[in-house]
């Protein structure tokens, strides 16, 4: 797999579908999470990533369970998150359920960290959300020494400090699980990816594309600055959303019901208006093919696009339809995507890639000394 | 050149508090360098402001009207009084403006009500919101009832505007604040350092 990777990211809600009233339940939901992953992989996507809450209506809150459930179910898909919350976990946890994944999944896992929105989830966790951007900070500075340094002394301000810890499983090869940093609005998010090098996830899905280019030339400068390559070297992650059907104005009729009643969409702007100021796309398959092809004028060429599709309260027919369709006009994404990728803008990554790298680094160390 | 934008939250077309802007504007423009004024009825971006409200990003018409807010060397607002205060719609218009948006800029305060007896609101809600935007608020609020629209009240009226448009004109050729909105991240925050500093 080289180049760019396509994937599927899911919220993990209980949302009613408004064309009949009906709610999955949390089994129903959680199944239906599997059901889709394993999908994703026969259509020939290459990874499932899935939220991480803590409170209704939402049912992911233990994503390396439901990841390595996948794990085990399929061959190639890459597991992921989106997103791993950085505020509220312990970092520690973070570390060892992550890296057991690794294990487990050999090697076909990464995650995205974020500081998620939802102000209540922090005392349940014991955290405060007004101190989320020094959690974040504090918290990955802390995930990275736990990978990448055998036996670990650290002191810091929100949790006890450690004295020669030393976090197992330790990483799989050696090599610790390529970290995405999930952002909608803090430069300091951007930093952090910049400053260690890591891939930098911009969620547009909700937003006018002006947002998210101010954001993602930051990262990719602050990625030259620190000095991993040229900013269009950078590892950057986007979004994207949309129904499809083979009629643009059958698609249209089918998903209004469902953007008007959405918690996410409905009762602001129109469909029409909503769709022509973000990613989401209403209609027929060469239309999402087109919409997502201007991503990379707007951002850069990228890495990895990960589309959600089971949104806004439609059933898991629904979804499973809309997969085949993206299944149908993958090998066109990836062409197109493939045939305007200008040289030295780097591939997607992967665990083996990463190993590789690292030992072809240590072999030259080797030969210069 | 002055660039002058005035925002008027009446809900009636024709409203008074569009006939308060135009004649706000009209005197700034008789005493400021190389006027240039626009005046924008909210009533006109009603929906825009309410899907902006619930979606988190302005329209393209709106953006418009936000950037040329933010742009403009000065501000007028006036907004009816009802029940005690300001207007839903001029409140939710605020709201969909950044954070920094008025950052230092001369702002002149008016407002309209049925009697003179909410003539304080423009400095019990009109003045507060707009330290809390750090503005810049000329000290003469203009406040109108229908006693100023009829020959009794208009000489005071115009008098009013006259003193209110003579301090905005005064502050627009000062120094001002030295301050404004920035597109800039801050690189020397606190959190911002801390993120390439593991130890």
């Amino acid at each position: 797999m080289t180049g760019m990777q396509f994937g599927l990211f899911t919220v993990g809600d209980l949302t009613t579908d408004p064309t009949n009233g009906s709610v999955p339940t949390e089994h129903e939901r959680i199944k239906a999470t599997i059901t889709i992953a394993r999908k994703a992989e026969e259509i020939g996507l290459d990874v499932f990533a899935t939220g991480e809450h803590h409170n209704p209506p939402f049912v992911p809150s233990s994503p390396t369970t439901t990841l390595a459930y996948i794990a085990a179910q399929t061959e190639k898909l890459i597991l992921s998150t989106a997103t791993t919350l950085i505020t509220t976990n312990d970092p520690v946890k973070i570390a060892e359920d992550y890296a057991t994944l690794q294990h487990l999944a050999d090697g076909r896992m990464d995650l995205m960290l974020g500081r998620g929105n939802t102000g209540p989830v922090y005392p349940w966790f014991g955290q405060d959300m007004s101190k989320a951007v020094e959690l974040t900070v504090e918290h990955y500075h802390l995930l990275r020494k736990l990978w990448d340094e055998d036996v670990v002394s650290w002191e810091g301000t929100f949790r006890t400090p450690l004295q020669g810890f030393t976090a197992v499983p330790r990483p799989l090869d050696g090599v610790a699980p390529f970290v995405w940093h999930g952002n909608i609005r803090t430069p300091e998010v951007a930093e952090l990816a910049a400053f260690y090098g890591d891939g930098y996830f911009a969620n547009n899905i909700f937003w006018p594309k002006e947002h998210y280019i101010r954001l993602i030339n930051f990262y990719r400068q602050r990625y030259a600055h620190y000095g991993h390559g040229t900013a269009e070297q950078a590892i950057v992650g986007l979004g994207g959303q949309f129904f499809m059907r083979k009629n643009s104005q059958d698609a249209v009729r089918e998903f209004r019901p469902y953007f008007d009643n959405a918690p996410v969409y409905g009762h602001g702007p129109s469909l029409e208006d909503f769709t022509a100021q973000t990613p989401l796309t209403v209609g027929s398959p060469q239309e999402v093919i087109e919409k997502t092809l201007t991503f990379a004028d707007y951002f850069g060429d990228y890495q990895r696009q990960l589309f959600l599709v089971d949104h806004a309260g439609l059933p898991l027919k629904i979804v499973l339809e809309q997969l085949d369709l993206l299944g149908e006009i993958l090998p066109t994404l990836r062409a197109e995507f493939a045939s305007r990728r200008p040289e030295g803008v780097p591939d997607a990554p992967t665990h083996a890639a990463r190993v590789a790298a690292r030992d072809a680094a240590a072999a030259k160390e080797e030969v210069d000394a | 050149m002055t660039h002058v934008v005035a925002l008027s939250a009446g809900y009636s077309d024709p409203s008074t508090s569009r006939m308060l802007a135009d004649q706000l504007v009209a005197s700034i423009a008789s005493k400021v360098a190389e006027p240039s004024v626009e005046v924008v009825t909210l009533r006109e971006l009603a929906h825009d402001i309410t899907d902006a409200t619930l979606a988190g990003f302005a329209s393209p018409r709106l953006q418009a009207v936000i950037d040329q807010v933010v742009a403009a060397d000065a501000l007028v607002v006036v907004t009816p009084i009802f029940k005690a205060s300001f207007t839903g719609l001029f409140k939710s218009f605020i709201d969909a403006l950044d954070q920094d948006a008025l950052i230092g800029k001369p702002v002149l305060l008016a407002a309209m009500g049925g009697t003179a007896r909410h003539s304080l609101a423009i400095d019990h809600a009109l003045r507060p919101l707009f330290a809390y935007l750090q503005a810049l608020t000329v000290p003469t609020g203009v406040f109108a009832s229908s006693f100023d629209w009829g020959t009794q009240g208009k000489d005071a009226l115009t008098a009013r505007i006259d003193r209110a448009t003579s301090e905005l004109a005064s502050l627009l050729a000062g120094a001002g604040t030295g301050r404004g909105p920035t597109d800039d991240f801050d690189l020397f925050s606190d959190t911002m350092i801390a993120a390439s500093r593991p130890d």
